[in-house]
């Protein structure tokens, strides 16, 4: 058992305990152990009860997500292979300050590996935050769950070297979200020499869509399509790591079925975005400084600052600093996929498609040896979290196998 | 053609706050499309954001059709439309740590105008002659001549406008209370110009007098005060607050304050005895939606302003990150002709979503 409170820390080095006593135990239990399942799956149902839970589509997602129905799917899964596995003992999370569930689904995954978890979240009010922790104090004071309570810290504190050091120091994985920068920053504290870290890093994601398909789908079709596209791109501003920047348009493009395919966007946008004064002039000041730094960008179609995009004249290894940001894309006509294997590198994360063998998608990764791209993905599934991501199997990667012979 | 800055002397004569909407009108037709033609052939980059924005220079267009550049643009980039051996002062603007300054450069010519023109505008309200002036702020913001930082060129550019000048500060920002008070005895019988800005004024000229016991006299004094409300309005400080209070501790019932930005040296937009900012013969102001169109009077928006002077960087029509609203035109009860117009902070900054993050919030 680890105290924290115990531990030489100055008392203006203050930690808020969302969730959990200061008391972490570090014992191991086995992946998607009963009580684990029991308790995610009882999550799941305390956060459908809440009556303002429509007000938050991400909360939804998540309780979801850890439905006990998914939990089964994802257990028999796993047990597919012969292995003895069982966690590694305790994770310290660092999650981001702007995708509320996200600290929610790391907890999961450290928890169903069979971890005990130390999740920093920031002191930035996030309701979503609240209404979590609330569910899980309220679980945790059952006593069928007892035996997992002292498996639950959620923390706030300030920025803090001695803190972010100490809990670096102590546990057995660490999970950094929050790209490039947060890595930097958190890999300065040393982990102990038998630790691993897993570091979600900045991506870049593509969609890659056949525009003569949509050139001949129905109404109905097209609207549902446009509104999976929405999701993916506009939910988060196009700051999520798995949001499109630019459209490939698949095989010989039809200029009717692009058209039509930004057109339903942008009627979807009109509905949905809550454009800002702000959002609007980051949107036009960076098309307008991507247009100086680049001769690539040759026409940019603009739909009353809600859905912009522009045509670029060729391929080249910078694309994927191509970002778009609050409707901002790249539009680019790709006759074979197979001419991206030079350009795509490891930054590539999702590629969304639409009207495209998923096989073809496939073949175009391992055929060409790419060192990226990590989902392959339906357009409208981009931001679905899971316990495979950015590559790596988490459950997998936060457990040990125990090797019997 | 060169776009030909001799204009300034043709409005040499005109009242600086005199041109209704139709004659207004006319000259900018005229002169913002001369230019944006100057600047498109002068500046690679303005060139390739009319390319980019498909913008038609053949046919002349409405001052509501000019282009505008994000102020943002001026930081990203250099913008120039002059040759670099012609540059004769380079303006960075203040901007707060960890963020980056725009850039700004001028040649002689540009650099006079902005001088003509702010004088100009300022003895509108401090008269023809040249009076003494008394800077709030220390003369350790002048130090670094070739690079001067946009508080610098402020002072710089009044400072033209007095007969002599001193600064209330040291160079440690503390109050050098003997000497505003020697200052208010000696012209204690004529106008002096008391020139800064707004939160200098307030944290250290306002606040030290208000918790002194010495009593000062400047009740023949003007005010004149610019530079952003932001970090007054956290205080709770608005305009009528900072005059009642200004006036409390110093006599000085001649407030005005203004609206201007680095982009834009010069043609300041200042404010009347009715509280409103004002449009000048060398200045506009238009207010946009978050779709660019233009907004209703009274209808708050995003504030775009336009400046005649700028010639050697393209500074004439530039979306701010401001957000204000037009309150009328043509018909202030101050008497002063052209728009009149209210700031209402800072377009409100964007709560960042997605996985890229900084830990340390």
């Amino acid at each position: 058992m680890i105290h924290l409170k115990d531990s030489n820390l100055k008392t203006d080095h203050k930690i808020t305990y969302l969730v959990g006593d200061g008391n972490i135990s570090n014992k191991a239990i086995v992946p998607y152990s009963d009580i684990v399942c029991d308790f995610l799956a009882d999550i799941s149902i305390s956060i459908k009860k809440k009556n303002n839970i429509t007000d938050y589509p991400d909360l939804i997602a998540f309780s979801f997500w850890c439905r006990k129905a998914n939990l089964s799917i994802l257990k028999n899964k796993f047990y597919q292979t012969s292995h003895i596995r069982i966690g590694r003992g305790v994770v310290f999370h660092i999650s981001p300050s702007n995708v509320p569930v996200n600290f929610a689904f790391s907890l999961c995954f450290g928890l169903i590996a069979g971890n005990s978890n130390i999740v920093r979240v920031s002191s930035k009010y996030m309701p979503q935050v609240d209404i979590i922790c609330e569910v899980i104090n309220a679980l945790l004071n059952q006593s069928k769950y007892s035996e997992i309570k002292d498996h639950i810290s959620i923390v706030q504190y300030e920025y803090s070297d001695r803190i972010t050091s100490l809990l670096s120091s102590l546990c057995d994985a660490r999970i950094i979200w929050g790209g490039d920068k947060t890595i930097q920053d958190i890999r300065q504290y040393p982990i102990a020499p038998k630790c691993i870290d897993i570091a979600f890093s900045d991506r870049y994601s593509i969609s890659v869509i056949d525009s003569h398909i949509i050139e001949k789908i129905t109404l109905k079709e097209l609207s549902k399509l446009a509104a999976a596209f929405y999701n993916d791109a506009y939910t988060m501003d196009q700051n999520a790591c798995s949001s499109p920047h630019i459209v490939f348009w698949h095989g010989i493009a039809s200029s009717k079925g692009k058209e039509r395919f930004w057109n339903a966007v942008y009627e979807i946008a009109a509905i949905k975005y809550e454009l800002t004064e702000i959002k609007a002039v980051d949107k036009y000041s960076k098309l307008l400084d991507e247009s100086i730094r680049d001769n690539n960008i040759i026409k940019v179609v603009n739909m009353e600052n809600l859905l912009t995009y522009v045509e670029i004249k060729e391929l080249n290894k910078n694309l994927h600093q191509y970002r778009g940001i609050n409707g901002l894309f790249y539009s680019f006509e790709l006759k074979d996929i197979n001419s991206l294997s030079d350009i795509v590198n490891n930054k590539y994360q999702t590629l969304t498609y639409y009207g495209v063998d998923k096989k073809i998608l496939e073949n175009f990764v391992i055929e060409n040896n790419i060192s990226g791209i990590d989902r392959i993905v339906p357009v409208g599934r981009a931001l679905d979290m899971d316990i495979i991501w950015d590559g790596y199997d988490i459950i997998s990667y936060l457990s040990r196998i125990v090797d019997i012979r | 053609m060169k776009y030909d800055t001799k204009f300034i002397d043709e409005l040499k004569n005109v009242p600086v706050f005199s041109l209704t909407l139709n004659e207004k009108r006319e000259i900018y037709f005229s002169l913002m499309n001369k230019l944006v033609s100057h600047h498109y052939r002068k500046c690679a980059e303005y060139k390739r954001v009319l390319d980019i924005l498909e913008y038609d220079l053949s046919v002349k267009h409405d001052l509501a059709d000019i282009p505008f550049i994000p102020a943002r643009l001026f930081k990203l980039h250099r913008l120039s439309s002059i040759a670099d051996s012609d540059v004769v002062k380079t303006i960075v603007s203040s901007g707060t740590s960890g963020q980056s300054r725009s850039t700004i450069v001028l040649d002689r010519e540009n650099s006079l105008n902005q001088i003509r023109v702010l004088a100009k505008i300022i003895s509108s309200v401090t008269g023809k002659k040249r009076i003494p002036m008394l800077v709030i702020d220390s003369p350790a913001v002048l130090k670094d001549r070739d690079m001067f930082s946009a508080r610098g060129a402020g002072i710089l550019g009044f400072s033209m406008l007095a007969t002599k000048v001193e600064y209330a500060l040291n160079t440690d920002m503390e109050l050098n209370a003997n000497k505003v008070k020697k200052f208010s005895e000696k012209y204690q019988n004529e106008p002096t110009l008391i020139f800064g800005f707004t939160y200098m004024i307030w944290e250290y000229f306002y606040k030290v007098l208000s918790e002194s016991s010495k009593s000062i006299n400047l009740e023949n004094a003007i005010m004149i005060h610019g530079g952003g409300w932001k970090k007054l309005i956290d205080q709770s400080v608005d305009n009528s607050t900072f005059k009642n209070e200004i006036k409390k501790v110093s006599g000085i019932s001649s407030i005005y304050n203004y609206y201007g930005m680095v982009e834009q040296s010069g043609s300041i937009f200042l404010e009347c005895e009715r509280g409103y900012l004002h449009t000048s013969i060398y200045s506009d102001v238009i207010i946009r939606r978050n779709d660019f169109t233009i907004c209703d009077i009274n209808e708050s928006g995003i504030i775009q302003v336009i400046s005649l002077l700028p010639t050697s960087y393209p500074g004439h029509s530039i979306l701010t990150e401001d957000s204000g609203v037009i309150i009328g035109e043509d018909d202030c009860s101050c008497g002063r002709n052209g728009k009149y117009f209210l700031v209402t902070g800072r377009i409100k900054s964007a709560e960042v979503r997605g996985c890229s993050d900084t830990f340390k919030r």
